[in-house]
């Protein structure tokens, strides 16, 4: 069951601006991680902004846990949880204080605030730094804690805006473990990044946007599916002759002589390893190399989204 | 990797073990609860934060302003000694009005430009226009505590003491309620209705004049010899301010009560209006 929903968004900032989201719509389903991919100005953050309250859509119609956010913000506020893109923590507060008057907003009482706030800053690596200010928090730390106060009201729906933009290596994996741990808990995920890996390993569903439009929707592995040739099996062998012949019954294949009696031979198609291997064994050749050819979930986002800079 | 269906069945455990359970309030009672939250919010960082910072924002100006021209003017000659009497009132609706617009409009610029720091209030469960209001509210409460403090500092610095015999304390509540919402209404529209790095020049075009034009000094039937000028201060929501506070400690000649009203209401009504407009604009793209 869809707990997001976007139909038809479209955005235009200002009466003679251009259109910053131009008929967006997909669904996430309830539990899923959803990625939002696409190049700076893409229209991910509006389309964010538009699902959380904070963006006032020119058309269209979106709806988080059936709720028209339109018509009940408060009823979608509720639910929902935002990590921005950029820091917006309360600087005249600590760590622990930005936690705890969060919590305040949400109605907990104040036993329940602490408890929860002192159990989430030792989660996310911040135990003895809640007194600071949090003027005088790392960039890191400041996004660890910006996820730990959006967690504090136990949202359905977790929205991260290019959580692991600008983030150091141990930060970004803390985070994707993170999020694996949320999934397993329950938590619906819609996340934003321009990191293909990130997008690869974490999202079930992905949506490639750009210029406002949504231009992809597939599992990751579907996405690398779409480019032509992704997928085969790439060999190195010897073998007097080209060995063309005698693999093309497997697929479409590109031969080229190397030194020393080499023939270097790409096979394009449904093609597995072993099968390879056994074509190469009946034409009497000796395998010096053998790898599988997949396309990156770059390629396929530089082939969607060309190569202009943005 | 489980499948979304494997993992909607197991929204047993979400968050912390030790958490309790959402509250489960309805959107209105969750309204409640957060513009409560808000004000208590705002409470802890002015008394844990920045109590010194805020007592030196609203009262040095009112001190200096009793000072020189309660005292220091009546002892050289320059001003009758009875003056400080007509003084005390309108320094009281100075402080009011001037402390609500700066405790409105300064923390908005910051907080919607520099810090971002209101966008975590804008998702709290309430409507996005109560954020704004409780912003009026709390400045509101913070200029009558400013303007309380004032009674006391001018027992002390004006000649003839602070005298509360003839006082109309309804009268006086009443204005430090409108006087304040007023004045923080008032704060709110210069506050949104500019980009951020043009708040310096709004307050030096707006606020002087508003400080000196709010019969402040004087009271307003003195300017009978002065009439276009007269005439040009009622356009200035402080006159009434200061024209209500006289008629509430004073018993000298001041606006008719009905004008006094009507003014300072319509004033905050319209302030209000347009100020959340304001707000909303700046909230939601
Ligand atoms: N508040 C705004 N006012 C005017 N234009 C905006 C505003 N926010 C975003 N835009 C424009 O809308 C487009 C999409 O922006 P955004 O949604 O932030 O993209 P992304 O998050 O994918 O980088 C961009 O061209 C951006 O300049
Ligand atoms: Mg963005």
């Amino acid at each position: 069951m869809a707990i997001i929903e976007v139909d038809e968004l479209r955005k235009r900032y200002g009466p003679s601006g251009p259109e910053a989201v131009s008929g967006v719509s997909f669904t996430v389903r309830r539990g899923e991680v959803f990625g939002l991919l696409g190049p700076n100005g893409a229209g991910k953050t509006t389309t964010i902004g538009a699902l959380t309250t904070r963006v006032r859509p020119t058309s269209g119609r979106v709806a988080v846990d059936g709720i028209d956010v339109q018509r009940d913000p408060v009823a979608v506020k509720q639910r929902i949880a935002v990590v921005p893109q950029r820091p917006n923590l309360d600087r005249v507060l600590s760590a622990l204080e930005n936690l705890t008057f969060h919590a305040a907003y949400f109605g907990y009482s104040r036993g329940d605030r602490k408890r929860r706030a002192l159990a989430l800053l030792d989660e996310f690596g911040l135990a003895g730094r809640e007194g600071d200010r949090v003027d005088n928090y790392s960039g890191g730390m400041a996004q660890r804690l910006m996820i730990a106060r959006a967690l504090m009201h136990r949202p359905h729906v977790l929205f991260l805006d290019e959580p692991t933009t600008g983030l150091d290596p141990q930060s970004r994996l803390f985070l994707w473990d993170q999020i694996e741990r949320l999934r397993r808990e329950g938590t619906t995920i819609l996340l934003t990044t321009h990191d293909m890996a990130e997008a690869d390993r974490l999202c079930d569903r992905i949506a490639i946007v750009d210029h406002g439009k949504r231009i992809a929707l597939d599992t990751p592995a579907g996405l690398r599916d779409l480019l032509p040739g992704a997928r085969g099996v790439e060999l190195t062998v010897v073998h007097p002759s080209d060995p063309a012949p005698a693999l093309a019954a497997l697929g479409d294949v590109e031969t080229s002589a190397q030194e020393a009696g080499r023939w270097h031979a790409r096979l394009y198609g449904e093609v597995t390893p072993a099968q390879a291997l056994a074509a190469v064994d009946r034409m009497g050749a000796e395998i010096v190399d053998l790898r599988r050819i997949e396309g990156t979930l770059e390629d396929v986002f530089v082939q969607l989204t060309g190569r202009d800079l943005r | 990797m489980s499948t979304a269906s494997e993992r909607a069945a197991a929204t047993a455990g979400r968050g912390s073990p030790v958490a309790p359970e959402a509250p489960a309030l309805s959107p209105r009672a969750a309204t409640v609860r957060a513009f409560l939250a808000l004000l208590e919010r705002d409470a802890w960082v002015t008394f844990r934060r920045d109590l010194a910072a805020f007592l030196a924002q609203s009262l040095m100006q009112p001190l200096f302003f009793l000072f020189t021209f309660g005292r220091v003017l009546p002892e050289i000659g320059a001003a009758q000694g009875a003056y400080g009497k007509q003084l005390l009132p309108g320094i009281l609706a100075l402080t009011l009005v001037i402390t609500a617009l700066q405790n409105t409009s300064l923390p908005l610029v910051i907080e919607f430009s520099f810090t971002k720091e209101i966008e975590d209030r804008l998702l709290a469960p309430l409507p996005a226009a109560l954020v704004g209001l409780e912003k009026i509210v709390f400045a509101s409460l913070r200029a009558t505590v400013a303007a309380l403090l004032i009674l006391p500092m001018a027992a002390v610095v004006l000649p003839g003491g602070v005298d509360l015999g003839s006082v109309s304390w309804l009268g006086f509540l009443a204005l430090l309620v409108m006087g304040s919402l007023a004045g923080a209404s008032l704060g709110m529209v210069l506050g949104t209705a500019v980009p951020p790095n043009r708040i310096n020049v709004v307050f030096a075009v707006f606020l002087t004049p508003l400080i000196f034009t709010g019969a402040t000094f004087y009271p307003w039937q003195a300017l009978d010899g002065l009439r276009w000028f007269q005439v040009i201060t009622l356009i200035n929501p402080m006159t009434y301010v200061s024209e209500g506070m006289r008629s509430a400690l004073t018993d000298g000649p001041t606006l008719a009560t009905g004008w006094i009203a009507l003014g300072i209401v319509a004033a905050t009504v319209a302030f209000a209006a347009l100020g959340l407009k304001g707000f909303l604009r700046r909230a939601v793209d």
